[in-house]
């Protein structure tokens, strides 16, 4: 029997996750992801809507803020300062290569 | 099972307290952290440390540890049945079959057994979520391009029902979308672990890495190409033919074309989803000959005589002022 082949999504602005999806996903307990949109660490599409959505892109930074949150055994502010910086980072590190690449 | 040296990965002695065991982690963490490293394998070296230290942070792991005696790092080894015994209450796997497991899948089992105790993976008969697998993808540039097929032969470590662990093989084919970005990160819905008591599966991220082709180079959507001319091709201009990743076309440069000059082919990029494909942008870069006969020679100086292009017009009139 051939193995069924699954489709990857892209984590972008397009696609959407629920809160429980995002919550799950992070392994974080919900408070503190609470915490962390409370700190503006991720921000739901419309934050006064009964029920938070979230561009699928939150996925991967709700797991960098667990991993930070476990690795450096921060709290939930703490979290959301430091993701701040990796965002910064990522940020600068797609410039670099847009410069890379145009000058080759 | 091999041995590792948690004590020496962490750099402390056998004696260190809990808290000197904190400071060596959390020092050796900002160093060599994968989110914030340069370290060469700071991602290895990490994990290596985190396994160490989730071993010899908690009392009852690192009695056990303990107990497992010293080898040398590296040294195949199996714990004593004695050992088994003693924390066969403890430990998955306890009672003798530790032939499957790793030293950090034997001592992550812990956290099973604690469960079982508390709230944790196995209690009780309440829907547990499986874990999320993560795996890295290594494309070339042309199968981020255009999108591919991808076979995972992944190990992952699974809850038992008993609230031990066991390692399983996971086998996952996946279809990777057309336009993905070296550092991206995909998810594959779920394809994690399974879940347990009716809970959903878990998912699998896919960490996505393009390795560099010798001729296209990708920013987000644009990919870049260097179109090297001739002098006299740039300034008289002339048609050429230029690869694409979707196929070679034949590019117009007009004429007077300058060095550095970016001639763009829309929708030549990559193409993403459902949104409009990126553009192909060609940097122009002027090469000269560097042997050149007599002949070429003369009528290069004849073209020098007969010009009064300057270049450096510009340079004498702004440096001086």
């Amino acid at each position: 029997m051939s193995t069924p082949i699954d489709d990857a999504l892209y984590l972008d602005a397009i696609a959407e996750v629920t809160w429980k999806e995002l919550v799950g996903a992070s392994g974080l307990p919900e408070s503190e992801m609470i915490e962390l949109v409370r700190y503006g660490a991720i921000v739901p599409r419309d934050p006064d809507a009964p029920t938070w959505t979230f561009e699928a892109r939150w996925l991967a930074v709700a797991k960098t803020a667990s991993r930070i949150r476990r690795d450096f055994e921060l709290d939930a502010h703490a979290v959301s300062v430091v993701l701040c910086y990796v965002e910064r980072i990522q940020r600068l590190e797609v410039e670099l290569r847009a410069l890379r690449a145009k000058l080759g | 099972m091999k041995y590792k040296d948690y004590y020496a990965i962490l750099g402390v002695n056998k004696e260190a307290t809990p808290d000197e065991i904190k400071t060596a982690y959390r020092k050796l963490a900002r160093k060599y952290h994968p989110d914030v490293s340069q370290e060469k394998d700071a991602e290895a070296k990490f994990k290596e440390m985190s396994e160490a230290y989730e071993t010899l942070k908690d009392p009852e792991k690192r009695a056990a540890y303990d107990q497992l005696g010293s080898h040398r790092p590296g040294e195949e080894f199996r714990p004593s049945p004695d050992w088994g015994r003693q924390f066969s209450e403890t430990f998955s796997g306890g009672g003798g079959g530790f032939e499957d497991l790793d030293l950090s899948s034997l001592f992550a089992g812990l956290a099973g057994r604690q469960g079982r105790r508390g709230a944790g993976p196995g209690a009780g008969n309440y829907p547990m979520p499986g874990s999320d697998y993560e795996a890295v993808v290594r494309l070339s540039f042309m199968q981020a391009f255009h999108g591919t097929e991808v076979d995972l032969e992944l190990s992952a470590l699974e809850w038992t029902q008993d609230g031990g662990m066991r390692r399983v093989p996971h086998h996952v084919k996946t279809r990777i979308p057309p336009g993905v970005a070296n550092g991206e990160k995909l998810r594959v819905p779920g394809k994690g672990g399974k879940g347990m008591n009716g809970g959903p599966d878990g998912d699998l991220y896919l960490d996505i890495e393009v390795a560099e082709h010798p001729v296209y180079r990708a920013s987000g959507r644009d990919i870049y190409i260097d179109l090297p001319l001739t002098p006299w091709e740039a300034v008289l201009g002339t048609s050429v033919r230029l690869p694409t990743p979707a196929g070679a076309v034949t590019l117009k440069v007009p004429p007077g074309t300058r060095a550095g000059q970016e001639l763009r082919l829309s929708g030549r990029g990559m193409k993403r989803g459902s949104g409009a494909a990126g553009h192909l942008h060609a940097v122009v870069r002027i090469d000269v000959p560097t042997v050149v006969d007599d002949k070429q020679k003369a009528l290069y100086q004849q073209l020098a005589d007969s010009s009064n292009f300057d270049p450096r017009a510009q340079l004498e009139r702004e440096g001086a002022a």
